[in-house]
């Protein structure tokens, strides 16, 4: 026999294992490994099962024995939801997901306007229905402990132990949880620690349960055959079970399958890939199926084997134990012991993420609107209330089990709270199926539907005379018939349970339906709305619904260091900058960014409060007509579609734009070069004409002097030497201008280039010219091209030979510095150009007088190209008297000029 | 926006078919265990009684046959997806120990 102690002690190692192995976990997680594990289908199924809890272990044995095969619906349900994955999980699993869900009531509340009242009545409701169900392991646990505690009776009620027990281990699973659940905050809500204890405790209980079943058949009744014959001959060998509690335990259990906030957290919250459902769609079945295998032989066995007064709860633990075997028997309550511990770890953690959630933080806001904006780390307060709220729940529960008596069948406190948590069901799947759900009606129907529970329910388990007294049982509230908690509106006859579970889930829908389509939505909650009910359409793009000012990112990123943590919330704001194009600079509070944001703090403390805290910062929602019109696709598709269009045709626009400047600059070329092209011919023929004529004359006349011949002769001779120079200038200019001439600078004295200018200019001309200089002024050494610069000052100087009208006429060269610059001045005292050909004297073939000068008109033309070249200047001033070109050359450093000179 | 093909080629048209059958199995499942045991006689009316071993063996049949056609399921979807992972195996020997 096993002693007291011993059990202690194996419990404590138990607890001690599931301890490392979460810890190995987390610590595999933090450090990125054992990801093959963590996130494999396998975990992921295992961990559904602990919907499987001390009721499937003890209670479905229990159930069994009291009626017959009804225990199957309570696994039925799952299972049909599980292999339907397509239609409901696969929807909840992707929305969880693409909106980062952190618990039902978060989903709900999301879902309809991101409204905090929802969530409220739901962590409410989840509260008060979960409670009967911890009591319930917390009655199970006591009542296996006082088998081992009182072996001779084996009847499980030995109270003076129940008592101390349920204290126990009331305090044990809250220390537990607390130790486990909340000592971080995690930012996505996942917890690998527990999910991988919970597949371990899940393996556990199965193989405890399977042990003690193949015992039971082939250690007790001798095989399957005999067993099928124990089964008939039984009290329970007949199919006893009604239609009506037949359909409705099967519906219920369907319903808190997917309600049931422990399920969601596991199922949606905790999932890391959606392909893992499709996997547990037949996993999770399968698993179901092997811990409801041997309920009914035990069942049979027990009653047959054990006394008539023993609690058939308890046959799981008191078969082993009457045969002897004790080893099996203490097998069988750590898989009792495991399948509690589980269920109390998640659901608590479940709904301590809720509480905190949902009323702790909004209402710690509301309390402290101005600390919002300071500094310092919210996570402690979170992490407190989770801590608080897990000690309240874990107490409820208590109090329930006392309250209760500890004395009803397991199963049927564990179908109170699955009526309970079913109430949800009807706003979950309006909500995620239908965009004319509103508010009003999940409020209408959760809140109608949650009174009918409690009132049909939850208050007439305590039995009657405790929380309804046994007048309201006989006569209903108010002395109404119609009231009567086991008989709404005068209907007698049903089952209680299928009474109270057909009349909240049936008004429930019946309001929600109502209220829904008489009501109308406020644009978040149709916004929302489309986003779930369209999530396979919609989970990239998310609605915007924030218009943030450059001043708020600060803001922002202090507040998301308080709830996120310094870290995470400086690499989230860095990789939203870097999104941006944006470096070592705050992300510009963008509606997108603000979203991602939200988003993220979602995923720590829920929509609603997210909501709430980036709204005190931001200051107001604003949904824009474009949001509205973006969630209708047809709309924003020609929106779109149209501003593409603008941008196309703005583009070409503008390209047109610039072909109409190309085509005006090509036709004012083309214009240019008829012009050069006119100017020429008409340059180039007036020689050719002299020459044709004279040499006619020469070769047709005959008798001509020698003197005339030579006259003849001259002429030709002379034009055709004006027009090589005319064709060598020409050749000059097409090279200066195309940049091809290559300037040879070195170091010169400017007054060496005048003096060769003025020699050779005077050499070649008949007329005389005083020139005047300042010789110096004149010595300036320069890094030029001397060859270059003379022909400028050569032109310069011919020019006033030729062109000088004075009476005696007279040439100042005068050399003077400015700033870095030399300025060579050529003063004549001639009539000057006239005003308004001053303009075009540089230009090609501009001639004053065409009659007086000889040139072609192109000498300044390339004065001007050279001295450009050169990086200098020449223009004309006229001074009242005469006529003045100036030269002006840059006076600089040798290295500059050299880089000046370059691209020539 | 591209219209919609009436005809698709063999693989398309297979897959689609298969998904027809993911969708319809619950729905069979639900006729044959909510609707079907509602019929029998509970031994409150008459005399002719199911033996709880019968009923016992109708609804794991069914069960079986269920999981095993889910699992079959996702084994060809799977396929038409060639997606492949190492982790299935695992989680089949789990499942059944």
């Amino acid at each position: 026999m096993v002693s007291l102690n011993q059990l202690i002690a194996v419990c404590l190692i138990y607890v001690a294992g599931l301890f490392l192995v979460a810890f190995l976990a987390e610590r595999a997680a933090l450090r990125g490994r054992g990801g093959w594990l963590l996130r494999s289908p396998l975990v992921y199924t295992l961990s559904l099962s602990i919907y499987c809890t001390a009721w499937t272990f003890y209670g479905a044995v229990g159930y069994a024995a009291r009626s017959g095969l009804e225990y199957v619906t309570i696994y039925l349900g799952p299972s049909l939801v599980m292999i339907g994955w397509w239609w409901v999980l696969r929807r909840l699993v992707r929305i969880g997901r693409a909106q980062r869900v952190t618990s039902v009531a978060d989903l709900i509340s999301a879902r309809f306007g991101k409204s905090n009242l929802l969530a409220v009545m739901i962590t409410i409701m989840a509260v008060v229905g979960v409670t009967p169900y911890i009591a319930l392991q917390l009655q199970s646990v006591t009542l296996s402990v006082s088998i081992f505690a009182t072996p001779e009776t084996g009847s499980g009620t030995a109270p003076q132990i129940s008592d101390n027990a349920a204290f126990w281990v009331a305090a044990g699973l809250a220390v537990f949880t607390v130790l486990f659940g909340t000592r971080n905050l995690n930012a996505n809500e996942r917890h690998h620690g527990i999910v991988i204890a919970v597949a371990v405790e899940a393996v556990v209980k199965l193989l405890a349960l399977m042990a003690v079943g193949a015992f039971v058949v082939w250690g007790i009744s001798g095989g399957v055959s005999e067993t099928v014959a124990r089964i008939d001959a039984s009290p329970i060998g007949t199919w006893q079970t009604s239609a009506s509690r037949w359909t409705a335990l099967i519906v219920v259990s369907a319903a808190a399958f997917v309600c049931l906030p422990r399920m969601f957290q596991v199922m949606v919250v905790e999932n890391d890939d959606e392909r893992h459902l499709q996997i547990a769609s037949w996993a999770f079945p399968l698993y179901l199926l092997a811990i409801s295998l041997f309920v009914v032989p035990i069942a049979v066995v027990g009653l047959e084997l054990m006394p008539a007064g023993a609690n058939p709860d308890l046959f799981v633990l008191t078969v082993p134990l009457s045969q002897g075997q004790s080893g099996l028997a203490m097998l069988a309550f750590l898989g009792g012991f495991s399948s509690a511990t589980s269920m109390v770890i998640v659901a608590t953690l479940a709904l301590s993420t809720m509480m905190s959630n949902h009323i702790v933080m909004p209402l710690w806001l509301k309390l402290n609107p101005p600390a919002a904006q300071q500094s310092g780390d919210v996570r402690d307060v979170v992490i407190r209330a989770r801590r608080l709220s897990i000690l309240l729940i874990i107490t409820l529960g208590y109090f329930y089990y006392r309250a209760s008596g500890g004395s009803g069948a397991l199963a049927a406190i564990g179908l109170i709270s699955f009526g309970g948590v079913a109430q949800f069901l009807p706003a979950l799947l309006g909500g995620i199926f239908w965009r004319g759900a509103t508010r009003m009606g999940a409020v209408a129907g959760l809140s109608v539907g949650f009174v009918i529970w409690m009132y049909t329910m939850l208050l007439p388990s305590f039995g009657p005379g405790a929380a309804l007294s046994a007048a309201v049982f006989e006569e209903g509230l108010f002395g109404w018939g119609m009231l009567r908690p086991q008989a709404l509106f005068g209907i007698t006859g049903l089952d209680p349970t299928v009474h109270a579970i057909w009349w909240s889930l049936s008004i429930n829908a019946l309001l929600f339906f109502v209220v829904s389509i008489f009501s109308f939505p406020t644009p978040l909650e149709r916004l929302q709305g489309a986003q779930f009910v369209n999530v396979f359409d919609h989970s990239s793009g998310p609605a915007r619904g924030w218009i943030a000012s450059e001043g708020g990112a600060e803001d922002l990123m202090i507040m998301s260091q308080r709830i996120l943590g310094a870290e995470e919330a400086q690499a989230f704001f860095s990789a939203q900058a870097a999104q941006q194009g944006r470096r070592n600079a705050p992300p510009v509070p963008t509606p997108e960014f603000v979203q991602a944001l939200e988003r993220e703090l979602a995923a720590s403390v829920g929509a609603a409060t997210a909501n709430a805290m980036i709204g005190q910062i931001i200051g107001g929602q604003a949904i824009s007509v474009e949001d509205l019109m973006a969630v209708a696709d047809e709309s924003a598709q020609i929106l779109e579609y149209s501003s593409r269009l603008e941008a196309k045709s703005r583009e070409l626009t503008e390209t047109a734009q610039e072909l109409g400047f190309a085509n005006e600059k090509l036709t004012q070329l083309s214009f240019q070069k008829d012009d050069f092209l006119s100017q020429i011919s008409h340059e180039l023929r007036t020689p050719m004409t002299s020459i044709r004529s004279f040499s006619e004359i020469l070769r047709d006349i005959d008798g001509l002097s020698t003197a005339e011949k030579t006259r003849y002769a001259t002429i030709i001779h002379s034009e055709t030497i004006r027009l090589t120079r005319l064709l060598d200038d020409l050749l000059d200019l097409s090279v200066l201008e195309n940049g091809q001439v290559s300037l040879n600078a070195r170091q010169v004295q400017l007054h060496d280039v005048i003096e060769r200018a003025v020699t050779t200019a005077q050499a070649s001309s008949a007329h005389v010219l005083d020139i005047r200089r300042d010789l110096r002024t004149e010595d300036v050494m320069l890094i030029t091209d001397a060859d270059r610069l003379a022909q400028v000052f050569i032109n310069l100087v011919t020019n006033a030979i030729k062109y000088c009208d004075a009476d005696t006429p007279r040439l100042d060269i005068a050399v003077r510095r400015e700033d870095s610059e030399v300025i060579i001045a050529f003063t004549d005292n001639g009539s000057g150009i006239p005003a308004e050909a001053q303009n075009l004297v540089f230009e090609k073939f501009a001639r004053l007088n065409a009659a007086q000068g000889s040139g072609a008109g192109l000498g300044l033309a390339i004065c001007r190209e050279i001295v450009a070249r050169l990086g200098g200047d020449i223009r004309y001033l006229s001074e009242g008297r005469g006529g003045r070109f100036e030269v002006r050359l840059s006076f600089t450093s040798s290295r500059e000029e050299n880089q000046r000179l370059l691209p020539v | 926006m591209p219209e919609a093909r009436l005809f698709l080629e063999r693989r398309s048209y297979r897959r689609r078919r298969m998904m027809d059958a993911v969708r319809m199995l619950p729905l069979v499942c639900t006729l044959l265990w909510l609707v079907v045991p509602t019929m029998w006689p509970n031994g409150l009316q008459d005399d002719t009684q199911t033996a709880l071993s019968s009923a016992l063996w109708y609804l794991f049949m069914i069960w079986i046959l269920a999981i095993a056609a889910t699992f079959a399921l996702w084994r060809r979807i799977r396929r038409y997806e060639g997606t492949g992972e190492a982790a299935v195996d695992t989680a089949t020997q789990a499942a059944e120990p």
